[in-house]
């Protein structure tokens, strides 16, 4: 099987949020939530500046917190690696939500579950790319199978001078990947967390 | 954007333990997963975006009387199949519920400003314009009545009206608020355009320097990908900017320059490149002019005294110089768009296009391209009476003297160029001279946040016999007009193509998803129904739309049916040198057929043949320099009501150094009034206190600020860096106003009180 993720190259991000706008269109992401966000952060003093423009977004973990907690099985992940909702068992008690180190998942009000990035998998099934991976005008983002060596992403990857995920501590085994963090110390954290 | 919460339950993931795996879901069974309009039938048609001016090719997806997403397509070669933030966003414009839905005429006995209104029918509006129109030409003549515009639709209100009903006074802010300076210097250098698709082969270029040119914040999308690719490529980019923008941290190098410099910037670098003999020797010889003045010229401008003026060390200037070098003619300096400044901007410019020469990049690889415009014939007409003389992006068009019986336009005599300058075309209708200006069209503009001087521009309003605002949304400008006549948003309404003159030139089709919605209607039937009106009937021959379409697309041999399937049609280029120099020519429009270091023109009509330094005004104390921008997700001061891209960016902040607000008692997160030099207060808005920018100078983004009680979500968000422009620095040789030379202090003031953006967006509905 697949174990599909997406790399976003954070040199070639520019915050311009292009992907968070697609994915509210394409997805009609009620007003007041996201399920992608940008983060901007300077580091270090004048003139010896960096600025980290980090989109995020549901992580797809291959160890996702999400998925156990859920009482009805509404969380799960699929064969080839995306954490998915079915909107039909979800009874929006939030704990998927609260389990999430990322905050990636918000409670759709108007339909009654758990909402969040799925990599856009009614695209997917189209052969299209995910609305934020087509429409990005710095070609920060590849989309594809990790495990496929001859994909673009396993290549990327592959060549790629440095990559992070968001909070390695939490074990969760992020398949969203962050190449070429601009700070030498790696990706920027939450200035405070809880 | 979004804030860490999480307090209710914390469980982290090693806790956990195994997690489970779900069926055999397919890839097909996800379409279940799908947003509801992606599994109806969805129609796709082809359109072009108009939430900013580079306006990329797009398909509009369509399910009955909605558009939910629009996308680039690959055949476009603006959007080559992406689209940026605005763009995506455009079906929340359409469907905005504060869009002007009815014609309104201004009640009798209010004042301009008031906002009271009645609503009319399209017949009694524009008959009630007519009469007003043909009551200015019996008294004034038609040079009375000006016409204003920005978009794909000025082309019928800013270039074909007037020049039909015989008013020279015709502008856009894209000139002389705009490109103004780098087009006229272009012209003066090369003997050629920039044009609004600037010319350069980003994908081969090997450095790049970018002075105050703002890719990133500034997301035209081509552009945007370009730079990427060149970056990708390998191009080394240096920045010079007193703000560490999006594109400086993107760069190898930034150079902080001290605000108001950068001629001194470029006169050193030409001094390095000559003194060290590392220029293009071969290529001046071939294609240049007055390469013995500028060696004269240029003795004085050492790096060590632009040190002085640029606040940049000599030794960096110099390696910058012998990097450029390195990589020519893979090394450009491309030129940015909004050039208004300082005043002195088409000099700048100049230095700018004379080291790019010296580096030999103009019309090879790696450096400009030489565009060419997409050959399409205009729909036959009986003769115009005025050449259209507004110019657009492209720059200033060239209108020398105009034909007997009509007056030349109202700011011939206040600078050079051969155009309108859309703020010297105020002055008239307050003062009356040269002679009175009584009526006005603003069509897409913002009288209010693109024109400096606001309270100059409010009294020639209030003077006014005849105003007419064409719009889709009550901006505050629109709410002071006699008659209001609402437009179909761009994905309503068909319009004229839009032709691009590009490497491989192109023509691009604008066709409706669907009828406009409530009693608006598109540009091209309210300027036909107008001119039947005026007497101008036989200047509107075609039936409909289409049919004009139609008709011009039988010059390229296709017709509007087959230009619907495909969307854009790409013609063959000249982009090189060589591919000129195999006909036997050069495209330089120059007196002398050549590139022009020393300009015989400029010398011969008073100006400097060749570009001098002139030191900036100086910041009086206690205030700083006001410096403005782009924000990603928005343009100019048109999208802040469109409330997807407000919840991207709702407001704007003022960007204050760090050591400055310490100084001053601020701290992150308090807000701020805004004080120009001239006593104008702009805010609460915001402070961003950053390392980000220098000590002289703050910046805030344009387009926040609006003061329109019917746009809900943009009124009274942020501050306007426009209304803070209470004066400029008129460029005599451009026509173009200078914005760079207004100074602000910053008070406490107290936060806001509004409602949050989803908040409004929610209780509205929509």
């Amino acid at each position: 099987m697949a174990r599909l993720g997406m790399l976003i190259d954070l040199s070639a991000c520019v915050g311009c949020a292009a992907c968070a706008v697609a994915c509210k269109m394409e997805n009609q992401v009620p007003a007041g939530a996201s399920r992608l966000w940008i983060r901007e952060r300077e580091v270090g003093l004048f003139p010896n500046l960096a600025v980290e423009f980090r989109p995020e977004q549901c992580n797809h973990c291959e160890n996702p917190p999400c998925v156990p907690v859920c009482p009805t099985g509404a969380s799960y992940q699929t064969k080839d690696g995306l954490v998915e909702v079915d909107v039909a068992k979800c009874i929006a008690c939030g704990a998927c939500a609260a389990a999430c180190p990322y905050d990636a998942r918000f409670t759709n009000k108007k339909g009654g579950y758990a909402d969040k990035c799925n990599f856009c998998a009614h695209r997917l099934a189209k052969d299209q790319q995910p609305a934020c991976v087509e429409t990005c005008p710095a070609y920060a983002r590849v989309f594809g199978d990790l495990d496929d060596p001859n994909s673009e992403i396993a290549k990327v990857l592959k060549a790629a001078e440095r990559s992070d995920v968001l909070r390695p501590d939490q074990g969760t085994r992020p398949k969203v990947i962050y190449l070429n963090a601009p700070s030498k110390k790696g990706l920027t954290q939450e200035v405070s967390d809880s | 954007m979004k804030l860490p919460r999480r307090n209710f339950l914390k469980l982290s993931a090693a806790a956990v333990g195994a997690v489970s795996v779900g069926g055999a879901v397919t890839l097909t069974s996800r379409a279940k997963a799908a947003p509801a309009w992606y599994t109806k039938e969805v129609t796709q048609v082809f359109q072009i975006c108009e939430n900013c001016f580079w306006r990329c090719g797009i398909k509009a997806s369509v399910v009955g009387n909605r558009v939910y997403k629009v996308d680039g397509y690959k055949e476009n070669p603006k959007s080559r199949g992406m689209l940026c933030p605005r763009g995506q966003a455009a079906p929340a414009q359409t469907y905005d519920p504060d869009r002007l839905k009815k014609p309104l005429i201004r009640i009798e006995g209010s004042q301009r400003g008031d906002g009271r209104y009645r609503e009319a029918s399209w017949e009694e509006a524009l008959d009630y314009i007519a009469k007003k129109m043909l009551g200015l030409k019996e008294q004034y003549g038609t040079e009375s009545i000006a016409f204003f515009g920005h978009g794909t639709g000025d082309g019928w209100f800013v270039d074909f009206l007037p020049a039909a009903w015989g008013s020279p006074n015709a502008a856009k802010p894209s000139v002389s608020l705009c490109t103004a300076p780098r087009e006229v210097a272009a012209q003066y250098t090369f003997g050629r355009a920039i044009g609004g698709h600037e010319p350069i082969d980003w994908p081969n270029t090997k450095y790049i320097v970018l002075i105050g040119h703002h890719i990133g914040e500034d997301t035209h999308n081509t552009q945007l990908q370009e730079f990427s690719e060149a970056r990708k490529n390998g191009a080394r980019v240096v920045v010079v900017d007193p703000r560490f923008s999006t594109a400086a941290a993107k760069a190898d190098r930034w150079l902080p320059i001290k605000p108001g410099t950068d001629t001194a910037l470029l006169l050193a670098w030409i001094h390095v490149l000559i003194s060290e003999n590392l220029y293009d020797q071969a290529f001046i010889e071939k294609y240049t002019v007055g390469m013995d003045q500028l060696v004269a010229h240029i003795k004085p401008y050492t790096p060590e005294w632009a040190e002085q003026q640029t606040e940049i060390p000599a030794q960096v200037i110099r390696q910058v110089a012998r990097e450029m070098a390195q990589h020519k003619p893979k090394a450009i300096l491309p030129p940015t768009r909004h050039t208004v400044w300082y005043g002195n901007d088409t000099q700048r410019m100049r230095a700018s296009y004379i080291l790019n020469t010296l580096l030999g990049n103009y019309g090879r690889e790696g450096g400009f391209y030489i565009a060419m415009a997409p050959y399409l014939e205009k729909y036959p007409t009986p003769q115009l009476p005025l050449e259209p003389a507004a110019g657009g992006c492209a720059g200033p068009a060239a209108v020398v003297t105009e034909p007997e019986g009509f007056k030349p336009r109202a700011d011939k005599g206040k600078f050079l160029a051969n155009t309108t300058a859309i703020q010297e075309l105020i002055e008239p209708m307050v003062s009356g001279q040269p002679y009175p200006i009584k009526g006005l069209f603003a069509y897409g503009i913002n009288l209010f946040h693109a024109i400096p001087n606001v309270p100059r521009t409010k009294e020639a309003l209030s003077k006014l016999d005849l105003y007419v605002a064409i719009d889709v949304l009550p901006q505050e400008h629109v709410m002071w007009a006699d008659v209001i006549l609402p437009e179909a948003t761009y994905l309503e309404r068909y319009d004229d193509f839009v032709t691009v003159a590009h490497k491989t030139p192109f023509i691009q089709l604008r066709m409706p998803a669907h009828e406009p919605l409530y009693d608006s209607k598109p540009g091209w039937w309210i300027a036909k129904e107008l001119g039947k009106r005026i007497g101008l009937e036989q200047f509107f021959p075609w039936q409909n739309i289409e049919e004009y379409l139609d008709t011009r697309m039988q010059s390229v041999g296709l017709d509007l049916e087959t230009m619907k399937s495909m969307g854009t049609m790409v013609q063959s280029g000249k982009p090189w040198l060589t591919d000129w120099e195999k006909e036997n020519s050069l495209p330089f429009n120059t007196l002398s057929g050549k590139i022009e270091l020393y300009s015989e023109a400029l010398a011969k009509a008073g100006f400097d043949p060749l570009p001098k330094y002139e030191a900036p005004q100086a910041v009086p104390e206690g205030f700083y320099r006001l410096l403005y921008g782009r924000s990603p997700v928005h343009t100019f001061a048109r999208t802040q009501n469109n409330p997807v891209l407000m919840e991207m960016e709702s407001s704007n902040s003022v960007w204050l150094n760090a050591e400055e607000a310490a100084r001053l008692g601020f701290k992150p997160g308090d807000h701020a009034y805004l004080i120009n030099q001239d006593g104008v207060r702009e805010g609460p808005v915001r402070l961003k206190v950053t390392q980000r920018i220098r000590k002289d100078a703050v910046y805030i983004t344009h387009g926040f600020g609006h003061k329109a009680k019917g746009m809900a979500l943009a009124d009274g968000r942020g501050a306007s860096d426009s209304y803070l422009q209470t004066r400029y620095t008129l460029d005599r040789i451009s026509g173009g106003a200078g914005l760079r030379n207004n100074f602000v202090k910053l008070e406490k003031a107290p936060a806001p009180k509004l409602k949050s953006v989803t908040q409004l967006i929610k209780e509205r509905g929509a």
